[in-house]
């Protein structure tokens, strides 16, 4: 079956936050030796800089978009629908709060 | 001979090795004998599992001895692997989810089973496949050059075939825990192998700049180095020529490491969305673990190191400055856990690389082409049976064939891998791309990608040939024309034959759709890619 395109997207403006680190790719921004801290040249604390940026920017995203639990529970009477249900293993019983397909926003 | 390392190496290389053989029992499953299990761990890996396995799969022995030996060597450029890996995880980040949903909906074990799915090609599935098969392989003999640095550095640098023994041995260990063991074996390992690369790294880099001045005096004798070498792009900053390379080269790198079937392999092995997006704020932790590595290059330099020259060619192997560096500077005790963190470095990606590997040759050529009725049982014992061939096949390319020809293949994998693009990363948002245009796509990134890489000489090395991944623009030409001129900036190959791949794929894409090509069928739906853990919809692990 051909998929729709539109409906199998879920966009939210937070993901424009994953753009922020790529800024590191601009090397006329910082390829000089000063200012240097502890002795490193701005070339490269300015590159280790980014490293929490990076964290910042996808934890961020993470957070801010995470699944809406819209369904709690009576999700699993589906299960007997599906003959490979009874099959499931132990580990991945666990719920882990946040549900499912429903989108967040 | 330097027995306390060789003894403080043993005792972890062993201890290791039951863990591997313990694996096994580890988290069991129902069955061993399923690709979910052996090759995917049951699925159902957690946060911390996941971020200890795809840290030791990514950040490789190889990385950890060849990015301070490309600092040591050329400067600043051998710095990309820190904006490499920082912007990687932003980019990967919501493709990566989509990949985990789809394939747990639908139980797909490889890349090339998504595309199967997605687009109904065998073909297409095919190509993807072999790509990935190609473009593994020599990144496991890397794992070996990464191993045989630190066993050379002990001083098992013995010459001719003989010479290789230790590292031979080495790997038949590893080759049968992960025979019995699957993934479930590295991703213990990785927690040992992990453990002591933080442990080892951060007293380096506290402890050793000290003893040279600090930082300051170790930037200034680096710089004072390349100031007095002939070569015209090395130095502590980058130059005008190389920035463009800088960048692509990172970008590229970037874009293509999550193509690789063994990363995704670490990825389909968690238990859910939640885990890898934690792992996506988690992992940059080794990023900066590997940017302070880098810097362990100009410390090198400060030290006076002198690489070993390995007694199998003959040559000075610069991949061995930072085992010599820890081994100079070091008691022995500390240096045999410096050895033995990246000689078991080795091992995690290695497994995890083979089993991938196999994975990829079991579901999409074993039971494609030669046995379409294979059970479950028979795929898991082709897969152990496969893993074993590509480790060997791996060894035999260290034994028999210049170490330096897996360092040119591992190069020209990481262009072949970023082909598959279109395939496997676009194609979890769009089914926009035709399967000829893509398949025709391929052709023509593979085919002048690997024609530049075999067009670019490396004088310092004397090679007439794959010398390396940057391509000064005015090489660059379109059947004799050259749209840059004569510009000496240079640029990472990768990116010109991805963006020709691209180019190509739209080209016959709006073609084939003009004329109303048939382009297959999707198994998946919209809905698929965005499955949780709890859903109902998600397929039974290990069953069918």
């Amino acid at each position: 079956m051909p998929s729709d395109p539109k409906s199998s997207l879920r966009w939210s403006n937070w993901n424009l936050l994953l753009l922020v680190p790529l800024l590191m790719l601009i090397t006329p921004f910082f390829n000089f030796a000063k200012p240097a801290v502890f002795g490193l040249p701005f070339f490269y604390w300015y590159q280790f800089a980014f490293v929490p940026v990076g964290v910042l920017c996808v934890g961020l995203v993470f957070l801010k978009t995470r699944d809406e639990p819209v369904l709690h529970g009576d999700d699993h009477l589906a299960v007997d629908d599906l003959d490979a249900g009874t099959a499931k293993t132990t580990g991945t019983a666990k719920s882990a709060g946040s549900a499912k397909k429903k989108g967040k926003r | 001979m330097q027995w306390t390392e060789l003894v403080v190496f043993t005792v972890l290389f062993l201890l290791v090795t039951v863990l591997g053989f313990f694996a096994a029992r580890w988290k069991q499953g129902s069955t061993l004998e399923h690709l979910d299990e052996w090759g995917l761990g049951g699925r159902k890996f957690g946060s911390w599992i996941t971020w200890f396995l795809v840290g030791g799969d990514l950040y490789t022995a190889y990385t950890f001895v060849a990015v301070p030996a490309l600092m040591f060597g050329a400067g600043a450029m051998g710095f990309y692997a820190l904006p490499y890996t920082i912007i990687l995880y932003p980019i990967v980040f919501l493709p990566l989810v989509r990949m985990w949903s789809v394939s747990r909906v639908h139980g797909y074990v490889t890349p090339a089973d998504f595309v199967r799915g997605r687009y109904g090609s065998h073909w297409l599935a095919l190509i993807i496949a072999l790509t990935g098969i190609l473009a593994t392989m020599p990144y496991i003999a890397l794992q070996l050059v990464g191993l045989e640095a630190v066993l050379r550095t002990m001083g098992l640098n013995g010459g001719g075939i003989l010479g290789h023994l230790p590292l031979f041995i080495a790997f038949v260990v590893l080759a049968l825990y992960t025979y019995q063991s699957g993934l479930r074996a590295p991703a213990l390992i990785a927690f040992v192998k992990d453990g002591l690369i933080y442990l080892v790294i951060i007293v380096a880099v506290v402890y050793l700049p000290s003893k040279f001045g600090g930082w300051g005096g170790v930037f200034s004798d680096a710089q004072a180095k390349f100031d007095a070498t002939t070569a015209p792009g090395d130095g502590t900053l980058l130059n005008a020529n190389n920035q463009l390379q800088y960048v692509t080269l990172a970008l590229g790198s970037a874009l293509a490491l999550f193509l690789y079937p063994h990363s995704l392999t670490g990825i389909l092995a968690s238990r859910g969305r939640k885990v890898i997006k934690r792992n996506m704020v988690a992992l940059p932790a080794y990023s900066l673990l590997l940017g302070l590595l880098a810097l362990l290059g100009y410390v090198a330099i400060s030290a006076g190191v002198k690489p070993i020259t390995n007694q199998a060619t003959g040559r000075p192997d610069t991949n061995t400055i930072v085992p010599v560096l820890f081994g100079q500077e070091f008691p022995s005790w500390f240096a045999g856990i410096a050895f033995a963190a990246i000689g078991i470095g080795a091992l995690v990606p290695a497994a995890i690389m083979s089993i991938a590997a196999a994975n990829l040759w079991t579901r999409n050529i074993y039971k494609e082409y030669i046995k379409k009725d294979a059970t479950s049982a028979q795929e898991a014992k082709q897969a152990k049976l496969a893993s074993l061939v590509v480790k060997f096949g791996a060894v035999a390319f260290i034994l028999f064939i210049d170490p330096q020809f897996s360092i040119d293949l591992q190069l020209i994998g990481g262009v072949m891998i970023l082909q598959t693009l279109p395939a496997v990363a676009i194609a979890l948002y769009t089914r926009w791309f035709h399967v000829w245009g893509m398949i025709a796509g391929w052709v023509v990134g593979m085919g002048w990608g690997m024609y530049l890489l075999y067009t670019i000489p490396n004088t310092a090395a004397n090679k007439a040939h794959f010398g390396g991944s940057a391509l000064p623009l005015g090489k660059l030409s379109l059947l004799g024309w050259h749209p840059f001129g004569a510009s000496t900036v240079q640029i990472y190959v990768g990116i010109v034959a991805v963006v020709a791949n691209l180019l190509v794929a739209v080209v016959v894409t709006l073609v084939a759709h003009k004329r109303r090509v048939p382009n297959g069928t999707d198994q998946t739906n919209p809905a698929d890619y965005h499955v949780d853990e709890d859903s109902s919809r998600v397929k039974a692990i290990a069953a069918h």
